[in-house]
């Protein structure tokens, strides 16, 4: 199931102390990890644990506050444009709603990043995406609208134009979440067989468990915006560090009761 | 005591007028940014593969200009028969009926031609654009574009610049000749005045220059509807909620920022 993630050395991110503001709060403290070429990496935590926002900045839809995060060797900070356009046609992201244009059909949403990026011509480009709808296994769904495609199908032809680039590094951004078991326990084969038939690293943002340890080589657990633990599957099942001990047998967490500050708090006066 | 609560009082408000400075300069600033980037993507997009499709700026101008002709014919045409009627009615008493010709001639191609079709195009489009680029913003369909490497604005905002240059002026025209029309009819009512002589006289008193005003006038209005759509479209949050005060935001903005400029430019041009 897993495939040994020692063999693969050259990492194809890199993420060093990235400590990151959502206005004056600090959401990511002093994260670094590296995701490996040809691994599947599993980003896992609670509800603000700000693994939604470390993905936003390994998508490099914003500049680190401090630290740096390197995408195929190359720090985001100083990349020009054509560095960049380079680096996005090497990667493909599947949003968490899927995000597919909603005023395109299926086909024209999955032929989308080839349009805007290759020349080639329109039978062509619908061969392709034919062929990508054939791999998510929807295949006749190209002339319907979004709006027209249940929660797992939407999923499937956001990851059909995710690939439709044939990138080195795929993104998910909650794959599982909203779907009935059945349904999310397909798209994680469907993960794990993307994985092996066309050699991409992959990144996973999760908060479920089961699919976590099914698809992940290392699993990366994140809460309060520090890194917990980063490690294999059966590394973070065995751990004994509290906080994921909680967070895996779904205690929940005891809130340090603090007397002064709970009064300030209900009094707002600050002193 | 009372004079603490006074001015803690007082410094709130002079903090929340501050504040709103502050805010308007950032939208000001947030909108001229907008324009100089949709611009760039226009003149220099081919150059960094983000050229401007000229499919995308015929299907904008469908939808700003074309399907909104009937509406602005009738409301053009309205709005010069009563310019006529009330002109008649007032220029009665000077028994100067027939210089109504010459006051529907100047202000319909200086002043209300051009404003009904800006406030047509602020209706119609200011609300849809803005919706729809609102919708996409929540649906994470423009990160989507983002990382597909696909720059945002030069998709959604320069074909709309494009367009908005290109019909409002159309627009103006067509508006300025179905008001003069409107005039013509009434005249012809009440004052037994042939349309052919009618349009004679309308011809004798126009210069280039009444027209001309009109004209540069639908451009400033073009760029201002453009700008104050798009930026409340990317602007939007909070949900479906958030979305309808986005849209309102939007038309509201749109028509008093073309009737101010209006104001202004007619300031400058004429005293």
């Amino acid at each position: 199931m897993n495939a040994p993630a020692e063999k693969l050395t050259s990492a194809v991110i890199e993420v060093e102390n990235l400590v990151t503001y959502y206005g004056e709060q600090q959401v990511l403290d002093d994260v670094s990890l590296t995701v490996n070429e040809g691994e599947i990496m599993v980003i896992m935590g609670g509800s603000g644990s700000g693994k939604s926002t470390l993905l936003r900045y390994l998508l490099g839809l914003h500049q680190p506050d401090s630290g740096v995060v390197r995408l195929f060797d190359k720090d985001i900070t100083d990349l020009s444009g054509s560095e960049w356009m380079a680096i996005r046609k090497k990667m493909g992201v599947s949003f968490q709603g899927g995000a597919l244009f909603n005023s395109m059909t299926v086909g024209e949403n999955v032929c989308m990043p080839l349009r805007e990026h290759t020349r080639l011509d329109e039978n062509t480009m619908r061969i392709m995406s034919r062929m990508k709808l054939e791999v998510v296994n929807l295949s006749g769904f190209e002339d319907l609208m979004p709006s027209q495609l249940s929660g797992g199908m939407l999923k499937r032809a956001a990851l059909a134009r995710a690939l439709i680039m044939d990138p080195s590094l795929l993104f998910f951004d909650e794959p599982s979440a909203g779907l009935d078991p059945v349904v999310a326990a397909d798209l994680d084969n469907l993960i794990l067989n993307i994985r092996d038939a066309m050699q991409v690293s992959i990144v996973v943002v999760t908060h479920e468990l089961q699919s976590a340890f099914k698809i992940a080589d290392r699993i990366t657990v994140l809460d309060q915006g520090r890194i917990l633990m980063v490690g294999s599957v059966d590394e973070v099942r065995n751990s004994d560090i509290p906080r994921v001990r909680n967070l895996l047998s779904r205690t929940s967490e005891e809130q340090v009761v603090d007397a002064d500050e709970y009064l300030r708090r209900l009094t707002g006066i600050v002193d | 005591m009372a004079a603490e609560i006074h001015s803690s009082r007082f410094r709130r408000a002079s903090e929340r007028i501050g504040r709103q400075f502050v805010t308007g300069v950032e939208d000001f600033g947030y909108a001229a940014a907008l324009l100089v980037e949709s611009l760039f993507w226009v003149f220099f997009g081919r150059w960094w593969q983000q050229p401007v499709r000229l499919q995308s700026m015929v299907k904008e101008m469908m939808e700003i200009g074309v399907l909104a002709i009937p509406v602005l014919a009738i409301l053009a045409f309205a709005n010069g028969a009563m310019m006529a009627m009330q002109g008649i009615y007032t220029l009665r008493d000077f028994g100067a009926e027939s210089q109504v010709i010459n006051g529907i001639a100047t202000s319909v191609t200086r002043e209300f031609g051009v404003l009904i079709a800006g406030i047509v195009v602020a209706g119609r489009s200011g609300s849809a654009i803005a919706a729809r680029i609102g919708t996409m913003q929540m649906a994470q369909e423009i990160d989507a574009l983002r990382v597909m490497g696909v720059a945002p604005v030069r998709y959604l905002v320069s074909p709309i610049l494009v367009a908005m240059l290109v019909m409002l002026p159309a627009m103006a025209i067509l508006s300025d000749l179905m008001a003069i029309l409107g005039g013509g009819v009434i005249t012809m009512l009440e004052l037994n005045i042939g349309l052919g002589s009618y349009f004679e006289r309308v011809l004798s008193v126009l210069e280039p220059a009444d027209v001309w005003q009109g004209l540069s006038k639908s451009v400033v209005f073009g760029v201002l509807i453009t700008l104050v759509a798009t930026a409340n479209g990317f602007n939007a949050r909070g949900g479906a909620e958030g979305l309808g005060r986005a849209t309102t935001r939007s038309v509201v903005l749109c028509i008093s920022a073309i009737v101010v400029a209006d104001m202004i430019f007619t300031f400058f041009l004429i005293l």
